[in-house]
């Protein structure tokens, strides 16, 4: 699993000297990177994007088990006997229902479940400058709220410093999967993901359909010792004839209780139109509100709430994992290569970074001599342009001199999820220059993370 | 005065980026996509008024038709819901298909519109659907003088 998730980092890269800087991209050149191989989140990806997993997955195959072995042991020691005494309508019942639970589980576990994809560099400086001319700029600045009415009640929105964004309404930060997710419920360890916009449904019709599978099999279960024990033989014998139905039994009595307790609580937030996030900390709630406020994303109506929650329009995933990145250029000119490897690893980060810093002055170096200064404020925006404005045509650098910085600004707009990923930790650290040095796209300076990184050809060397 | 691009692909060749402007969503009406249809005052002498706001009244009503709650959205979960999903894999959604009339909408705004006045809209997807971006662009050919200083003001400003 770990050969697809992202590829190592060259050895020969972490070394800083010009030539090593050539070889190093001039192999990145060859191979089109897809934007999942670059997601900054705490993700796992398989199957080249198609599907997205939570980094922490460890009880999904635990409950994928639990399930596997509670119905093939159903089907292989249960069904037979009731077949013969009771309907052949009982396997094909069991098969449905299983077939469903499990096809939801998988639904809800590899499908997005809302993500916002991270704040671009240029989105996140003009959210900067709108704080700073509302406010004081002090140094690590407090909680950042914006607050705004929807449905004529006052709603607070947070900024998030990882996404570098003001969360949109009913949008939360799951720490474990290190996302924004939209709609956000809640982060289920059982399913491996976050519960979230897009697979709620597929969430909810998960635990239904499971409630009904447990009660089907567990009824199905104890009319089987029945029936056995009526034919003139006590119970424990039924039981020795048949030991597996006592091991669905233990298993189905004791998850009745707790899925049956979780249907009937998201059955009352669907109802509602609020979400476990929301009833957990209050939001709503009588007690907080006054009269007048209650729940504005509420139709005041359950059948509405169900239906809009459940049947409502399925939004699109907005992170596009299976795009492509525009091809970064094989030149070891360009100013502020920022090697598009999502780096997971602290240390690895530390390195790199102050690696960039060394690596661009090379190559500032090394581009002087050989490009008009003029070049780079044109042509790396070109290629940006064509890569935002139509994603599938025109990857094509442009030609000339301006092939050698086509990477520039190209490793800005797709990187700056890479760049928030880097800088995620140090969000709180937001002072320390040698982070915001390792900062794409210098020559749009106007653009800049947090607004406050200087030029490179002014930062001395650490 | 702003420069006069014939096409498209003439901005993107020989343009520099000045700034870019974001038109951001408009929650009033709850978490349906809307922006707001405020003309940004960075944009004042590049494009007229009407315009923009016509633009942007017209993606509102894509994506409410996008969104719209009713009985053909019903249909589509139902029949979701009853096939286990499944039919999500075959079959493209409503949602994604008045994307792709956005897409191709802005697309035709962009070549119509707004880079013969050097500017570029964003499709919000690619934004997820936070905002509109706006890039605006100036010639370096001319006004060579006040891209930089703007540059310098906008840096500055973003410090």
């Amino acid at each position: 699993m770990k050969n697809c998730e992202y590829q190592q980092i060259d050895p020969r890269a972490l070394s800083v000297s010009p030539s090593s800087v050539q070889n190093h991209t001039e192999k990145k050149v060859q191979r089109l990177r897809r934007k999942w191989e670059v997601f900054p989140g705490k993700n796992r990806f398989f199957c080249d994007g198609r599907i997205i997993l939570a980094r922490q997955s460890g009880i999904l195959p635990v409950t994928l088990g639990l399930i596997v072995v509670t119905c093939g042991l159903f089907f292989a020691f249960d069904c037979p006997f009731l077949v013969t005494h009771l309907t052949v309508f009982i396997p094909v019942i069991g098969g449905v229902l299983s077939l469903f639970v499990v096809t939801s589980l998988l639904r809800t576990s590899f499908t997005d479940p809302g993500i916002l994809p991270r704040a671009t560099p240029d989105e996140a400086a003009d959210i900067e400058k709108q704080i700073d001319n509302s406010g004081s700029s002090t140094y690590r600045p407090p909680p950042r709220t914006k607050e705004i009415l929807i449905n004529q009640q006052v709603v607070k929105l947070k900024y998030c410093f990882t996404c570098k964004m003001f969360r949109p309404p009913r949008t939360s930060h799951c720490s474990l999967c290190d996302n924004c997710v939209e709609r956000f419920d809640h982060h289920c360890p059982w399913v491996g993901n976050c519960v979230g916009k897009r697979n709620y449904r597929f969430f909810y019709s998960f635990i239904i359909s499971l409630s009904f599978l447990t009660s089907f099999i567990f009824g199905c279960v104890v009319t089987h010792i029945t029936l056995r024990s009526q034919d003139g033989k006590s119970l424990i014998q039924a039981i020795q004839e048949s030991p597996a139905s006592v091991v669905e039994l233990v298993i189905c009595f004791f998850s009745i209780w707790s899925i049956l307790g979780l249907s009937g609580f998201h059955t009352y937030l669907v109802a509602s139109n609020l979400t476990t996030n929301e009833d957990i900390k209050g939001s709503w709630s009588s007690k907080r509100c006054t009269e007048e406020s209650g729940n504005p994303y509420s139709y005041n109506n359950i059948m509405t709430n169900c239906c809009v929650t459940l049947c409502g329009p399925m939004p699109p995933s907005l992170i596009d994992r299976r795009g492509f990145l525009p091809l970064v250029a094989a030149s070891p000119a360009t100013e502020t290569e920022l090697p598009p490897f999502p780096v997971k690893n602290d240390t690895n980060m530390c390195t790199k970074s102050t690696k960039d810093v060394l690596e661009r002055l090379v190559r500032s170096l090394d581009s002087r001599g050989r490009c008009p200064p003029g070049a780079p404020k044109t042509t790396p925006v070109a290629v940006e342009i064509s890569a935002a404005a139509t994603p599938p045509a025109e990857r094509s650098p442009p030609t000339g001199c301006s092939r050698q910085h086509a990477g520039r600004h190209t490793a800005a707009a797709p990187c700056p999820p890479f760049a928030r990923g880097r800088e995620r930790r140090d969000s709180f650290q937001s002072s320390n220059p040698a982070f915001r040095l390792a900062s794409p796209s210098p020559s749009l300076s106007r653009t800049f993370i947090l607004g406050e990184a200087p030029d490179v050809g002014f930062i001395p060397p650490p | 005065m702003a420069t006069e691009f014939h096409n498209l692909q003439e901005l993107r060749h020989s343009a520099s980026l000045v700034t870019k402007v974001f038109v951001q969503r408009d929650y009033s009406e709850g978490t349906v996509c809307r922006f707001h249809n405020k003309f940004p005052s960075d944009l004042h002498n590049r494009i007229e008024r009407t315009l923009l706001e016509e633009t942007v009244k017209t993606l509102n009503s894509y994506y409410l038709e996008a969104e719209k709650i009713g009985g053909q959205s019903y249909l589509e979960g139902c029949l979701a819901c009853a096939t286990a999903y499944i039919v999500f894999l075959c079959m493209e959604t409503r949602y994604e298909k008045v994307l792709k009339k956005i897409s191709s909408y802005i697309q035709e705004q962009n070549e119509k519109i707004y880079a013969p006045r050097g500017l570029l809209l964003t499709d919000p997807v690619e934004r997820g659907m936070r905002v509109l971006e706006i890039s605006v662009f100036e010639d370096r050919g001319s006004g060579s003088s006040s891209p930089s200083s703007s540059t310098t003001s906008a840096g500055s400003s973003a410090r």
